[in-house]
């Protein structure tokens, strides 16, 4: 194990870190609104990737086809809240739970239809070449890394300094005073879907290129995503992004020079157990403070 | 008429808690709703902004508003300071300060009156960058009365405001209270335990028992009353 094989994988598990940072972002924005983990969240990402091929496929250049999936995930998202989460809103837990496992099923199965099970490869926009001399870390790699970053930065920035980020934060807590002061509770919560729906996109098209397109592609992404989510704190959005930093350089690392890539899937569920068993909170759980 | 109420039941599922109660209050006027606990009047402000089931009919400045949505109402200008406050807790005061003013497009005036309520309560700007959940209950209680005010409402309806302070306290958010009644042209339906003081700033009142007003006239009237006097004065 030379310094060198280190850096390596700590920079590979940086960057599939960044994909389960953002699924685990966006785990947490419906989270924060439902109290609920939205087990289709790996599927819509998957989905709209497909999307991003069949554009790409027809001809269109990678950014354009880019910015146009996260478009089109993020009506998805709003729709599919809607459509079949508004309707279920007042169910008990588990019929929503039974709900979300639906939409997970449908959206593989309707994948599987329209683009068939075979393995189709995903372009990366970045050069296959090592950019700026770094031999470390290939430029796809460096280049998910930054396109997390930048996601990352600009969701901060929507619900730090905008008002209707404000509102969104607002309604996912109080939705009560929220409608008191005239907000649209109903509509947050569908912008929130759209959101998370559009962060999964992007997370759907950097993992592609490593992990190749197929309707079961994110099933391992979504654990490692829930495994972040947890380790950071389910309702931390700061804690989530963390998480998946964490999750990746540790699966990396682990797999590379303990216990091999063959059961690197453990790590996940090890972690989600442990965090459940030790620090149910999270690292940066929230402990709120309130006084009556 | 700023709002008229007439033939207004409302249900918790059910439970009926309002069976027909009608008013109704001038532009800029103080009604305060007296009542003995669990009598109606928390139903009642609740009713007013579309929270709870209802029928019969609500009238705002002439305008239908029974079986519309709470956010539409609050659209209209009613703003309620709800019972229990209704603080955004994991937000800073500045911010639910910010989210009382939403619907406003008016940036340089939401800006000014940001600066007003802070002439109103002091305290608030020191704590302006606090969590609100970490205020005071006093201060909280000061932070919902603000919030309703960034609305830039025609009518407030308070819900015990003066609820957990202390006597001087009370004391100063109803000088406060009246203050911003003159100065805004804001009317206000004012539920209160602590009648006397409510019945000092209020023009007009409405006593309910059992979801049924048992008695309404002038404030001053009311206060005068010998029933009114030993059940809700207490001299
Ligand atoms: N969510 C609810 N579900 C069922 N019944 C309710 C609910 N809220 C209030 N009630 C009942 O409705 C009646 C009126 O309650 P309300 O809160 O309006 O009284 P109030 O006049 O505001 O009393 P207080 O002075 O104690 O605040 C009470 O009998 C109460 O038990
Ligand atoms: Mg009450």
């Amino acid at each position: 194990m030379t310094l060198d094989a280190v850096i390596l994988q700590v920079l590979a598990g940086l960057a599939t870190g960044g994909i389960y940072a953002s699924l685990a972002l966006a785990l947490v924005m419906i989270y924060h609104a439902t109290h609920l983990v939205n087990f289709a969240q790996g599927e819509m990402a998957m989905f709209t990737t497909y999307i991003a091929w069949s554009l790409i496929n027809a001809g269109m250049p990678y950014w354009p086809a880019f910015l146009l999936t996260v478009g089109i995930a993020f009506i998805l998202g709003m729709f599919i809240e809607r459509i079949v989460i508004r309707p279920v809103e007042n169910a008990p837990v588990l019929g929503v739970v039974v709900v979300f496992i639906g939409l997970l099923v449908i959206l593989n199965s309707v994948a599987g239809w329209i683009y068939t099970y075979t393995i189709k490869s995903f372009p990366s926009p970045f050069p296959r070449q090592p950019i700026l001399g770094i031999h470390y870390i290939s430029a796809h790699e460096l280049g998910a890394i930054g396109v997390t970053l930048a996601v990352l930065a600009l969701l901060y920035g929507f619900f730090r300094f905008t008002p209707l980020g404000l509102a969104m934060r607002a309604a996912a807590q109080n939705p009560e005073s929220s409608r008191l002061v005239g907000i649209r509770v109903g509509w947050m919560l569908a912008l929130g879907w759209g959101l998370a729906a559009a962060v999964g996109a992007v997370a759907g098209m950097m993992v592609a290129p490593v992990v190749y397109l197929d309707p079961n592609m994110m099933s391992g992404i979504l654990l490692y995503a829930f495994a972040a989510a947890l380790l950071g704190g389910i309702d931390s959005p700061g804690g989530a992004v963390l998480g998946g930093f964490a999750v990746g350089v540790l699966e990396n690392l682990l797999g590379a020079f303990v216990i091999g890539n063959e059961l690197k899937l453990a790590v996940a569920l090890v972690l989600i157990v442990g965090v459940l068993l030790v620090k149910p909170s999270g690292l940066f759980g929230r402990v709120y403070v309130t006084r009556v | 008429m700023l709002l008229e109420v007439s033939g207004l039941h409302a249900a918790y599922g059910a439970t009926r808690v309002i069976h027909g109660i009608g008013f109704a209050m001038e532009e800029k006027s103080i009604t305060a709703l007296l009542g003995a606990n669990g009598a109606g009047k928390t139903t009642t402000l609740r009713a007013l902004c579309g929270m709870v089931k209802t029928e019969g009919q609500i009238r705002f400045r002439g305008e239908r508003i029974d079986g519309r949505s709470t956010e539409d109402i609050a659209r209209l200008g009613i703003a309620h300071v709800p019972d229990g406050r209704g603080t955004f807790l994991n937000l800073t005061a500045e911010e639910n300060l910010r989210l009382g003013a939403y619907t406003r497009r008016d940036r340089a005036a939401v800006e000014a009156d940001l600066e007003r309520v802070f002439g109103y309560f002091p305290q608030l700007r020191a704590r302006r960058a606090q969590q609100a959940g970490t205020l005071s209950g006093g201060e909280q209680q000061m932070l919902a009365v603000s919030r309703a005010l960034m609305l830039a409402p025609k009518l407030m309806l308070l819900d015990e405001p003066s609820f957990g302070l202390a006597p001087l306290l009370v004391r100063e958010l109803f000088a406060i209270l009246r203050a911003i009644n003159e100065r805004e042209r804001v009317g206000m339906l004012l539920v209160e335990q602590n009648a006397a003081m409510a019945l000092d700033l209020a023009d007009r009142a409405y006593l309910i028992e059992t979801g049924r007003v048992v008695l309404s006239g002038t404030a001053a009237d009311i206060k005068r009353d010998d029933a009114v006097r030993r059940a809700y004065l207490g001299y």
